[in-house]
């Protein structure tokens, strides 16, 4: 316990030693700076492929991307993502894919918008409970797959694709019937505006909100409880060997509902950034959609690590920053997506590679050493 | 869900007398006699109208391309979560073909499009051992932006094509009437038209039997024969061969089945590339038989509507159909007459009924409350819904599915090893 690591054999696993530690991010980092230069490369045929020159496309991003507006465009882009990502990170700790962040955020937009706009309170408290409605409500749609994974069995990766889309249904029903403002003759489509009191304050005026603080602050705590408390220990312990975590006494029943909850509630932030400091109300056409899935791809793409997860984050928000000059530069912005897709997947392809070179190099190490103490 | 209590109970009460076909033709003409009482009861001709069977086939075939593209891949034991992308590939090729070439072409084209989106799935999870459902997320947003990005190549400019959207094609698949039965032509000369004839009478059972069978026979582009005709294709291919039983050995024994022999890698790279030949075709179905062009947001979640009729359908083809019948029907009623829906909350009640009188002797307390809870649900909301919420019907596929996992999951039977990675010689 020297250097804080919990005992046992668990403990060993799961942290590792600093020198290991160490040898493991070296590894990691270089893999995936690999990783997305084979990306970059497998895009650059594409373009070649399709007739655009991919060295003006790449310098256009990368001339384009570096003024002092676009890097304010990058981190307010990439605020949205880095929710999404540690919500889909905070799943994979435990072993549990949610793809459902995307039903879970806009069931927690609309929900947030529309309490929030019925309230009066001084903003210091406003914001604040905007906020807890958000993650109640997206844990809240969580829960039903928390529930049905638990009491029933039903593998949440159906469980959440499905409620995905019921989400959507119910969303469109309550937004509809029940929260849309048709104060102004139905010209807005959108819930009631919230008051003055429940708007984010800038942190640079029109360009960059307080969520990206939220964000920031919300990745730390998630590294603090994930990586430094008993919690965090046992959910990772449940998550990489159920069976073993149960006979310490650890409840995977219980640690499973908990991650879906603690997902569902991060990922009801990632559209409050739109709600509280752009739209200011949930608007079908105003609130972003398509966040659950790339927050998958940026979980993956920054290992479902804290500081991973902020930098893939940066880097995807980034590239979409400068999608709108690619297009005057006559190379068709969605080649910013396609590229994003293909870095996530040459990533995970590129760390399962490394990961099993790495395993068979520690057998081959072992063996090395039996063999050694045999002869001696 | 209320047809497969009504299978189990009927098949426990007659098992003694019946086989299996006749116990299957029993229920459907039980069912359909039921549905007709409700049709009779109502007034609402276009539950069993061929209007509206006509558009629930139209409305199935995606569906059901989907869910077989679904069982393909399973049953070699890879989880396709990719199925909704590589329908989008079949939409964009399929359209893109079908507009320079001709609609066959475009259909080709499709297939060839979802087998390319397939062979990515498999080198990723066969050759580099990723996880399958990571895999298929990637697939889905790589196949909706590369299809926008090739779009933006090709069909910005062209007259009314765009970002999102093809030109229209010129020419479509042709479309039949079957002679005497549907009215259809030879040379110049129009034959009758017999299940039409029945129809307009309206009588009960024949009516509904007619309306059913012309909605089937007339109008019916051959591209939804070829779609039905895989059904019992693959249930052949897959049940009935040598090569159909090495590949379901894969999916769930693959060390075994390489122990005796099997090529377990090349056998589920073939699995793929049927699983995204099929929704490649559902894709192509959708921007040229559907509608005569490509569109974003085409495919609106049919890959995953695929995937859950697939888990219901138990990985058997003919439940996969029978999974897709019943939503293109829902959805087929839903567009040609959308008043009539509410006349299937009186067709579930009535079924509901039946089932309690059929099965009183032999059954559990259980079942009892949760098919009288159903039925008197069904019973309410006929009498008090005068018109269900277009939203919430939209997601009706997808609650079944939670619904059916919750509650018979026992009954479902997956591939045992599906979604495990696998590799040669690791079974030792």
């Amino acid at each position: 316990m020297t250097d804080g690591r919990p005992n046992g054999p668990l403990g060993r696993i799961l942290t590792p030693s600093r020198a290991s530690a160490l040898r493991t991010s070296r590894t990691t980092v270089a893999s995936s700076l690999a990783a997305v230069a084979i990306a970059l490369t497998i895009c650059a045929i594409l373009l070649a492929i399709t007739g655009k020159n991919p060295i003006d496309a790449y310098s256009t991003i990368i001339e384009t991307g570096t003024s002092s507006t676009k890097l304010l465009e990058m981190m307010r882009r990439a605020t949205p993502l880095i929710f999404s990502a540690t919500a889909v990170a905070i799943g994979f700790k435990m072993n549990i894919f949610n793809i459902g962040v995307e039903g879970q955020y806009l069931f927690a937009a609309l929900i947030a918008a529309e309490v929030g706009s019925h309230l009066s309170l001084p903003a210091l408290i406003h914001i604040p409970v905007i906020l807890i409605v958000a993650m109640a409500a997206g844990a809240a749609w969580a829960s039903i797959a928390a529930v049905l994974k638990v009491f029933k069995n039903v593998h949440e990766v159906i469980s959440t694709i499905m409620l995905n889309y019921i989400a959507l249904s119910v969303i469109q029903w309550l937004f509809e019937n029940f929260f849309r403002d048709d104060s102004d003759g139905g010209l807005n489509v959108k819930t009631t505006l919230l008051p003055e009191s429940a708007r984010m304050p800038d942190l640079v005026a029109g360009r960059l909100n307080a969520m990206f603080i939220v964000a920031l602050v919300t990745v730390a705590v998630f590294w603090v409880v994930v990586y430094r408390s008993r919690f965090g220990f046992r959910l990772r312990a449940s998550g990489f060997n159920a069976t073993a975590a149960a006979t310490a006494g650890i409840d995977a029943r219980r640690m499973t509902i908990i991650a879906l909850l603690l997902s569902g509630a991060v990922a009801g932030l990632v559209a409050i950034q739109s709600v509280t400091g752009e739209a200011f109300a949930y608007g079908p056409n105003a609130t972003p959609i398509q966040f659950g899935f790339a927050g998958i791809t940026v979980a993956l793409l920054g290992r479902n690590h804290p500081v991973g997860i902020v930098v893939a984050a940066l880097l995807f928000g980034f590239l979409d920053s400068t999608s709108a000059n690619l297009q005057l530069a006559a190379v068709p912005n969605s080649i910013v997506k396609v590229m994003q897709a293909i870095i996530v997947l040459t990533v995970v392809i590129v760390n399962e590679a490394t990961i099993r070179r790495m395993n068979i190099r520690t057998a081959e190490r072992a063996r090395a050493e039996l063999a050694a103490g045999g002869l001696a | 869900m209320s047809s497969t209590t009504i299978d189990q109970e009927t098949s426990s009460v007659q098992r003694a007398t019946l086989g299996r076909r006749q116990r299957l033709l029993l229920l459907g003409l039980t069912l359909l006699a039921v549905m007709s009482a409700t049709r009779v009861w109502t007034g609402y001709d276009d539950l069993t109208s061929s209007g509206t069977i006509g558009a629930a086939l139209r409305l199935t075939v995606p569906i059901l391309l989907a869910g077989l593209a679904g069982l393909w891949a399973e049953r070699v034991g890879i989880l396709n979560i990719g199925i909704e992308g590589m329908m989008i590939l079949g939409t964009w090729f399929g359209a893109f073909g079908a507009w320079k070439w001709g609609p066959w072409v475009g259909l080709v084209l499709a297939v060839l499009g979802g087998m390319l989106g397939g062979l990515i799935h498999a080198v990723a999870t066969i050759k580099f051992n990723i996880d399958q459902v990571i895999s298929g997320v990637v697939m889905n947003l790589l196949a909706f932006f590369g299809a926008r990005y090739l779009s933006e190549l090709l069909f910005v400019g062209q007259p009314q094509g765009g970002i999102s959207q093809s030109p229209p094609q010129s020419s479509a698949i042709p479309r039949i009437d079957v002679p005497f039965l549907s009215g259809g032509q030879i040379g110049d000369w129009t034959s009758p038209d017999l299940f039409g004839w029945f129809e307009e009478k309206h009588w009960f059972l024949i009516g509904d039997l007619a309306g059913i069978l012309k909605g089937l026979t007339s109008n019916l582009s051959l591209a939804s024969l070829i779609a039905v005709m895989l059904v019992p294709l693959s249930a052949w291919v897959l049940w009935r061969t040598a090569f159909g039983l090495r590949l379901r050995s894969s999916g769930e024994a693959p060390e075994a089945a390489e122990s005796l022999g099997v090529n377990v890698i090349r056998v589920r790279y073939i699995g793929l590339l049927i699983s995204g030949g099929f929704a490649g075709l559902g894709g192509g179905f959708l921007s040229i038989v559907s509608s005569s062009y490509y569109r974003q947001g085409q495919t609106a979640g049919r890959g995953f509507i695929g995937l859950a009729t697939m888990i219901f359908g138990n990985w058997r083809p003919s439940g996969v159909l029978g999974g897709a019948a019943v939503f293109g029907y829902s959805e087929g009623l839903k567009l040609v007459a959308g008043g009539s829906i509410t006349g299937l909350f009186l067709f579930i009640a009535l079924v509901s009924a039946l089932v309690l009188i059929l099965t009183m002797r032999a059954t559990t307390v259980r079942r009892v409350v949760a098919t009288t809870v159903v039925g008197t649900l069904a019973t309410i909301a006929y009498f008090t819904v005068d018109e269900v919420p277009e939203s919430l019907t939209q997601s009706l596929p997808y609650v079944v599915t939670l619904v059916v996992l919750a509650t018979a999951s026992q009954r479902l039977r997956p591939p045992a090893q599906a979604g495990v990675p696998y590799r040669p010689g690791g079974g030792h």
